[in-house]
């Protein structure tokens, strides 16, 4: 089996796998254990498999095991924890901007991706950055108004 | 390296031996299925009867609470509207009660989780018991402080002197102990003008772990030897397995492959095993070609067979009055299917050993699973135990039950624990829908604008009792004597406003052509878009303005107060539709209004609306939507305005884009391409009014605030363009048609 080396939330991590167009997304579930990202489409569609390649988000389900070899890998475990959560993750927290929160992963890492590149988005930047993320629960508002609290903070 | 295991369906059901395996723990268990792993294996014999205390309250040693409960929190702030209410009865901070919910071996069965009766079924309960439990604790406090009752209060965790001194900490007092009570249904509930706890937007305890990659969902779920299922369907819902070539998937490692008929499993230790071995094998399936097809579904709804007439309203006579009405109109509105839809694919974990059978699931109604399962299995009722876990948002019935009866297929013909986990083709194309609904509406007012007159028939599937047909279960051949229903579809059909001589016929059909079951707000988001549209072509007709035209004709004082704030946060101008200046560039502008009484007996909900129609596009823009909402007593008004935002947003997506599109043989929308939902650049601005009535009962909030979406949206474009739209969902290339 080939092995893959890549750098995880900071971490080195050496990962075997018998398929190396087997996406990102299962390497981090399930051989590393880290549920931030999530299975929604698997066609890039949806968003929720979000995670930061070299601090841009990029869609887990698409990205083979080999492409991301030597890349530094940042899943929303890695942005912060409970204790100590980034600003996004804190604004998310304070504006309860969720509701069953399967895509929370995805906007979180987005929102961040786009706060790395813009720090002061407008609202429009926001929605707009954000419309290939989805939320089925209708919790849109509220995520934008964390996204913009985030980048006040 | 595959296998193939061919079971028969006699095999599957042949009782196990009596091997006894014991169920260990580890994997991946989020803290409260420890916790109540703890609390069966402690013996402590937890009773579930609803009628005891014990069954829904467990106080320990140290003061803690854990609450137990079959409604399940899907995202909607159940659990800590739930310990709100327990809280404000027993005196003890929010923070210290923790919340078990529907595991059908520690929790009291009070319903599956639908027809938003969270709060005012599931939580009511609760709050009872705790009230039960009060009266209790003071009285025991009483015999220890010796003092009378009615001396003594119950606060800060402890029992204690209304006037202050010592007390007793309730822990010590019943801590780790039975309570052996019966619910008293006449414990006085704490008065609504000393409540400290209900009414405050405290924080969902869920969010912190769901924003930082914490939170456990069933996807996330596993357990020691778990292995990956995926199951493939068939290539047209009616087709019959034919053949499997193995060899197909020869160069995957490790991967098995189950078969029962034509049912067709495989199972991996490795997921991407799975799901590459689910789309490489190669197989025959037989045509079949039973569906109608999603173009002109309307005609073929209409010619359905149907099973009997049913007048759910009948007053007076509207065909006598209908000729001598002044103006006289008629419509028909549409409603497609549409899905569920959920984000994250349904997913279970099944553990099948020959002594029990345990599921985990995100499944809204786990008490019902375990009934149904234990029939179709044939597995005895107390050797099955259902688990629910947090799951992506399913709004009714999604594939989360479909999804389990995979897993249990699986992992009983495997003998180890399987996880089957669909795929998004899976979900949007298999998950049972909400059906398509027709309303026929005939209204007459006379000269002075009185409804004279109003007729509403409506085409709906039929309900037959019983769980739906599970589509596994289906497939492997194994009876399972199902029923059909999707809820109550036909509420909200007739006008809330006064009015002589109405009739409300249901034609119920007697078969759906695609599986059908609850979806968030059961047909009342369509009979309201038809009920609320219909009034407005009347209101047009008469030439009067929307608001006055309802306001006139509605007595009860909740109804008008919300139609009151709605109109008035959007700053209403009384006038009729459509809009005299509607003009404004290639834009057209308009404004609309909706109210309905949920279910003719709930919550009241109002709400307005302002859009923006693209001449050229056909395009939609909602810009800003208001609402007013009476729900009785607000119990937490962050989670309360959480689900009106949610219901408005998703339900404008459903009223926009959802439509679930289908050939003779299967569903063939999908994906997130071709079963679009609202996206962020679409989304308005959403500002909501509570109304909180202290003195009366909680109602529930999943819902209600759908059901005039739809409509509100029909009447702002009816302003904005003169064009009525009765054929949901409102495409770009309908509008078009119809300027």
């Amino acid at each position: 089996m080939a092995t893959y080396r890549l750098r995880v939330n900071g971490r080195p991590v050496t990962i075997e796998s018998w398929d190396p167009a087997q996406p990102l997304l299962y390497v981090l579930r399930n051989a590393l254990g880290l549920h931030g990202p999530k299975f929604g489409c698997g066609l890039g569609q949806c968003g929720s498999c979000t995670v930061l390649i070299d601090g841009k988000s990029a869609r887990s389900c698409m990205i083979p095991v080999r492409q991301a070899a030597g890349r530094a890998i940042t899943t929303l475990e890695g942005l912060g924890t409970p204790d100590r959560p980034d600003p996004v993750q804190t604004a998310f927290i304070a504006e309860q901007a969720a509701q069953c929160g399967y895509c929370t992963n995805g906007m979180i890492m987005a929102a961040r991706s786009l706060l790395n590149e813009m720090p002061k988005p407008t609202p429009e930047q926001i929605r707009q950055r954000l419309a290939g993320n989805l939320c089925r629960c209708g919790t849109h508002t509220r995520i934008l108004s964390a996204v913009l609290r985030a980048s006040k903070a | 390296m595959s296998t193939i295991s061919s079971i028969s369906r006699r095999d599957f059901l042949r009782t196990g031996g009596a091997v006894v395996v014991s169920f260990t723990l580890g994997g991946v268990l989020p803290a409260r299925v420890r916790a109540q792993e703890t609390a069966a294996g402690a013996g402590l014999g937890k009773p579930v009867d609803p009628r005891e205390v014990d069954s829904f309250l467990a106080i320990h040693a140290d003061g803690s609470v854990t609450v137990y409960t079959s409604k399940v929190d899907v995202g909607t702030g159940l659990r800590v509207a739930m310990s709100q209410m327990v809280s404000e009865e027993l005196g003890i901070p929010v923070e210290r009660i923790s919340v078990v919910e529907g595991d059908t071996a520690v929790t009291p069965d009070q319903g599956g989780t639908g027809g938003s009766t969270g709060v005012p079924r599931g939580a009511v309960e609760v709050r009872q018991a705790a009230a039960t439990a009060r009266q209790a604790l003071i009285g025991l406090g009483a015999e220890q402080l010796k003092r009378p009752v009615t001396e003594l209060t119950l606060a800060d965790s402890q029992v204690r002197p209304v006037t202050g001194g010592q007390g007793i900490a309730i822990g010590a007092l019943v801590g780790g102990k039975r309570l052996s009570l019966k619910v008293d249904p006449k414990a006085v509930l704490k008065d609504p003008a000393r409540h400290t706890v209900i009414g405050k937007p405290l924080l969902r305890p869920d969010v912190p772990a769901k924003c930082t990659g914490q939170h456990v969902y069933v996807q996330d779920f596993s357990l020691p030897g778990m292995l990956h299922g995926r199951v493939i369907r068939p290539a047209a819902i009616g087709s019959k397995l034919l053949s499997v070539n193995e060899s197909s998937i020869r160069d995957i490692p490790d991967v098995r492959v189950v078969r029962m008929e034509s049912f067709l499993g495989v199972v991996a230790n490795d997921e991407w095993a799975a799901v590459r071995a689910a789309k490489a094998l190669k197989t025959i399936w037989s045509e079949w070609q039973g569906l109608p097809g999603s173009e002109g579904l309307d005609r073929y709804v209409r010619q359905s067979a149907v099973d009997r007439d049913e007048a759910i309203v009948d007053r007076g006579d509207p065909s006598r009055a209908m000729p001598a009405a002044a103006k006289q109109l008629s419509a028909s509105y549409t409603w497609p299917y549409q899905s569920h839809a959920s984000l994250g694919p349904s997913c279970a974990v099944a553990d099948v050993r020959p002594d029990r059978t345990t599921i985990w699931t995100a499944s809204q109604g786990p008490h019902g699973m375990r009934t149904n399962f234990a029939r179709i299995f044939g597995i005895p009722q107390e050797k099955l135990r259902v688990i629910y876990l947090d799951g992506s948002g399913s709004y009714g019935g999604n594939g989360n039950d479909d999804a389990a009866a995979d897993a249990v297929l699986l992992s009983k013909a495997i003998g180890q624990p399987v996880r089957v986990q669909w795929m998004r083709e899976d979900e949007h194309g298999w998950d049972p829908k909400g059906p398509p609904q027709i309303l026929d509406l005939r209204g007459g007012v006379d000269a002075d604008g009185r409804i004279v007159a109003w007729e509403t028939q409506m085409w709906l599937p039929t309900t037959i009792p019983g769980g739906r047909a599970l589509l596994g279960v289906d497939a492997a051949g194994i009876a399972q004597g199902h029923g059909q229903g999707a809820g109550q579809i036909s509420q909200n059909g007739d006008p809330p406003y006064t009015a002589s001589n109405v009739r409300v016929v249901v034609h119920w059909l007697k078969q759906s052509p695609l599986r059908i079951s609850n979806l968030r707000a059961p047909g009342k988001i369509a009979n309201v878009f038809a009920v609320e549209s219909f009034t407005d072509e009347l209101a047009s007709a008469a030439g009067v303005d929307p608001v006055e035209f309802r306001v006139r004709r509605l007595t009860d004082p909740r109804g008008l107060d919300v139609i009151k704030r709605a109109t008035e946060m959007i700053g209403w101008q009384a006038r009729p539709s459509p809009n005299p200046k509607r003009v404004q560039g290639n834009l057209l502008a308009g404004r609309g209004v909706a109210y309905v009484r949920y279910k003719q007996a709930e919550n009241y909900v109002a709400m307005a609306m302002e859009v923006a129609v693209d001449r050229a596009s056909g395009k939609i823009s909602v810009r800003r939507v208001t609402c007013a909402h009476d729900c009785g007593l607000v119990v937490n008004p962050d989670g309360l305005r959480n689900q009106i935002e949610g219901c408005i947003l998703q339900t404008l997506g459903r009223t926009l884009h959802e439509e679930v599109k289908f050939n003779q043989s299967r569903v063939t929308s999908v994906d997130w391409a071709t079963y679009p939902v609202l996206t962020f650049p679409e989304v308005p601005s959403v500002d909501v009014a509570l109304i909180d009535r202290p003195e009366l009962a909680p109602l529930g909030a999943g819902e209600a605030a759908t059901a005039p979406v739809a409509a509100a949206l029909a009447n702002a474009i009816f302003d904005a363009t003169g064009v009525r739209l009765r054929n949901v969902p409102f495409t770009p290339e309908r509008v078009k048609a119809a300027l």
